[in-house]
């Protein structure tokens, strides 16, 4: 059978049926299942950088778009593009590391990769919100709020993979900009990402997130060789639900090397031990107490008669720092000259 | 708790060319934070989305709220350890990290890009307690009331003073006497939130590990930011009451300076203890010699932020004459916060980055402007409020 992108889905969706009917419905609606989400598998020696996938992006997203065949233009490929506020996804064009810059130009044989959010299992990106306004969906897909959000732009400093977009250039309403999974197309029966439902050439496939890692590795035992031995995102940042299969080491082609954890592990271990049943800052509270009063004991047997034995504004202490010719001058305080 | 002998607002003329220098920055930042928010940060500033933290966050957010430590170490010396012969410092220190907050708070809203929804982690159903900025902003929130909480019978002090017999000095003094009931709980309170959110401030950067430097990217960087913020606390309020002093024509009283710049010898060594074992335990000592700019920052920051000044403050000749001794607490100060300039903008080395980031002249005259603004102010407060111990002439007229 030809495992095309449109039989996987069907047959993703017909195993979802069967396992749905089950008791799942409850642990589905929980955003911590991290085995219950959508993925996408990116079969990167697949893409031909036609771009389409990023012109589909920003037709669903709602902004004007160029006209479709602009995007044939592959002069754009000399620069490295992150994807922005207007493009979520960006398409760049890597140099086949076994061929010179002058044989790939000259042979047309280049990487191509997509960037994009990947919509991590433990996004480090909603581990840094403070207000929230960036979740995992019980779908898998990771959200942006702007209705929540300050602005304050923590999540572009956490992310690991380095994604999200700002509207610097939008005074009043500045949003963070990334892409959504299609979080409404995906929501439907039958629904796809844009980008993978105009892919003209099977590098991308949607299902389910562990469907797509088993697929994946099968996809590298069956043809051994062709592909680096390595499915991108399986792991990596806690794991993602966009994974990658690449002919080229993944480092060569934009892909930050990354460690098998995600990045919120160490802060939230760190913020977790300190307030752990609010422990160590009420031992602190209760330490310092405790010295207070033992010196206010100590103190009340070293100071002078007070004026008022009920106002506490004590007025004369014995302190080697004042002057007691003056004191004993009874200078009195005045208002301000 | 206001235990001075004779606080009195100082007198001293208003107009000096000190005082119009840094109303001119004022109000030139003033003008570039109205440039910000009319035409957004982009133009405003350099920021990108290679760099979404810049000038503002690290300078007047984070180095503010570093360099405002001097108020709860004061308190804590002052009050909750009893070393009362320092009362004297303790107004200035805490009315210098009161403002010192306010402006990290407004330099923080200069910077948000939504910065009307500052208030939104009032709101429990906007918890989100995993962040470390979270814990920040409540921290920071509670700290804030209570430092105003703090300084309120300052207030209420003048309050009785001038306007002695009416309603509104006996409105005061009720005030005064229902703060001195709670104003231990709260010190004690403030001293314990200090200390959680300046080490907090150090996890801040803990997420993004790929994208920090090694030099400056430690587990333990909590404990370094609270061993700075500790460290940093008398070398501020020392350096701030000897400006205050020149400033205004007054002596300063040096004996207690330099009784109180004994105590920061052990805890700037310690800081500095803690840093380099840091780099010996991360098995790191080999980027102190590795060529770039980082580690000349990393080298400034060590030597002319701590060995330089612990040596000199640990002279007693040093201590006790006002121009060595305002140099040395000056460059602890700078010191700490060319660390958090480091932490948050050196050493931030974002993937794919195509530019090094710096300041425009905007962010410039925005930071410098909020820093001239706060100063002013706490020449007009300490004009108006109780907040200096008098001095013999002062208390003759």
């Amino acid at each position: 059978m030809n495992l095309n992108r449109r039989t996987f889905v069907k047959l993703g969706l017909a195993g979802i049926g069967g396992a749905v009917s089950g008791a799942r419905a409850a642990t589905a609606e929980e955003p911590g299942n991290l085995k219950d989400g959508w993925g996408v598998l990116m079969d990167i020696p697949n893409c031909i950088g036609c771009r389409k996938c990023e012109y589909a992006c920003q037709e669903a997203a709602g902004f004007a778009v160029a006209p479709i065949e602009s995007f044939d233009d592959k002069s754009v490929f000399a620069d490295h593009r992150r994807p922005d506020v207007k493009s979520y996804t960006t398409v760049n064009a890597f140099r086949s590391t076994t061929d010179s810059v002058a044989e790939s130009q000259a042979n047309g044989k280049f990487v191509y990769t997509k960037a994009n959010c990947l919509h991590c299992l433990e996004p480090a990106c909603a581990s840094a919100c403070l207000v929230g306004a960036l979740n995992r969906q019980p779908n898998g897909a990771v959200t942006y709020d702007a209705a929540k959000c300050m602005g304050c732009r923590y999540c572009m400093v956490a992310c690991p993979f380095g994604i999200p977009a700002y509207d610097y250039h939008d005074p009043l309403t500045p949003q963070v900009r990334k892409c959504t999974f299609c979080f409404d197309r995906i929501s439907k029966e039958g629904g796809a990402p844009a980008c993978v439902s105009i892919c003209p050439n099977d590098a991308l496939t949607f299902g389910r997130r562990d469907a797509l890692v088993k697929l994946a590795h099968e996809r590298i035992q069956s043809r051994p060789g062709e592909y680096v031995d390595h499915v991108y995102g399986e792991h990596e940042a806690g794991g993602t639900s966009w994974l990658y299969l690449s002919n080229v080491p993944f480092e060569k082609v934009g892909f930050p090397l990354l460690e098998n954890r995600s990045p919120s592990q160490l802060t939230e271990a760190l913020q977790h031990s300190v307030f752990k049943h609010w422990v160590p800052p009420v031992m602190l509270y209760g330490l310092l107490s405790v010295i207070m009063w033992l010196g206010k004991k100590q103190d009340d047997g070293r100071s002078e008669e007070l004026p008022d034995s009920n106002h506490q504004n004590v007025r004369r202490r014995t302190n080697s720092h004042r002057r007691l010719p003056e004191l004993c001058a009874g200078i009195t305080e005045g208002g301000h000259s | 708790m206001n235990a001075l002998i004779h606080p009195m607002p100082v007198s001293a003329p208003f107009r000096s060319s000190g005082f119009l220098v840094l109303a001119a920055l004022a109000a030139l930042g003033f003008g570039f934070a109205m440039y910000r928010f009319i035409f957004g940060l982009g133009a405003a500033t350099n920021l990108g989305d290679d760099y979404p933290w810049g000038l503002w966050k690290a300078l007047n957010v984070a180095a503010g709220i570093a360099v405002a430590a001097g108020g709860f170490t004061t308190t804590a010396f002052v009050h909750v350890f009893r070393r009362s012969a320092f009362h004297a410092v303790a107004r200035p220190a805490l009315l210098a990290a009161a403002l010192g907050y306010t402006f990290a708070v407004i330099g923080l809203i200069i910077d948000l890009g939504r910065y009307y929804s500052i208030w939104h982690p009032l709101l429990p159903s906007m918890w989100q307690g995993d962040s470390v900025l979270f814990e920040i902003a409540m921290c920071v929130m509670s700290y804030l009331t209570i430092m105003y909480l703090e300084f309120a019978p300052v207030v209420c002090e003048h309050i009785m003073q001038t306007e002695a017999g009416s309603r509104w000095s006996r409105l005061a003094l009720a005030a005064d006497r229902l703060l001195s009931q709670v104003l231990p709980f709260l010190l004690v309170a403030g001293v314990v939130i200090s200390c959680l959110h300046q080490s907090s401030l150090g996890n801040l950067m803990l997420i993004a590990p790929g994208k920090m430097h090694s030099l400056w990217f430690t587990p333990v960087l909590s404990l370094l930011f609270l061993l700075s913020a500790i460290a940093v606390g008398f070398p501020v309020v020392i350096f701030t009451m000897l400006m205050t002093s020149w400033s205004l024509g007054r002596r300063p009283d040096i004996r207690l300076l330099a009784d109180l710049a004994r105590y920061a010898p052990p805890l700037i060594g310690l800081y500095l203890a803690a840093k380099v074992a840091d780099l010996v335990i991360r098995e790191q000592l080999g980027l102190l010699v590795a060529p770039g700019l980082r580690t000349v920052m990393f080298h400034l920051e060590m030597m002319g932020g701590l060995v330089i000044p612990l040596a000199l403050l640990l002279s007693d000749g040093v201590r006790r004459n006002p121009r060595w001794l305002g140099a040395a607490c000056m460059m602890v100060v700078l010191g700490v916060i060319l660390n958090r300039l480091n932490v948050f903008l050196v050493a931030y080395e974002p993937l794919y980055a195509k530019r090094t980031y710096f300041p425009s002249t905007a962010e410039f005259a925005v930071s410098v402007g909020l820093i001239a603004t706060l100063m002013l102010l706490y020449r007009v407060v300490v004009h108006y409020l109780p907040v200096f111990e008098s001095t013999r002439q002062e208390r003759l007229t």
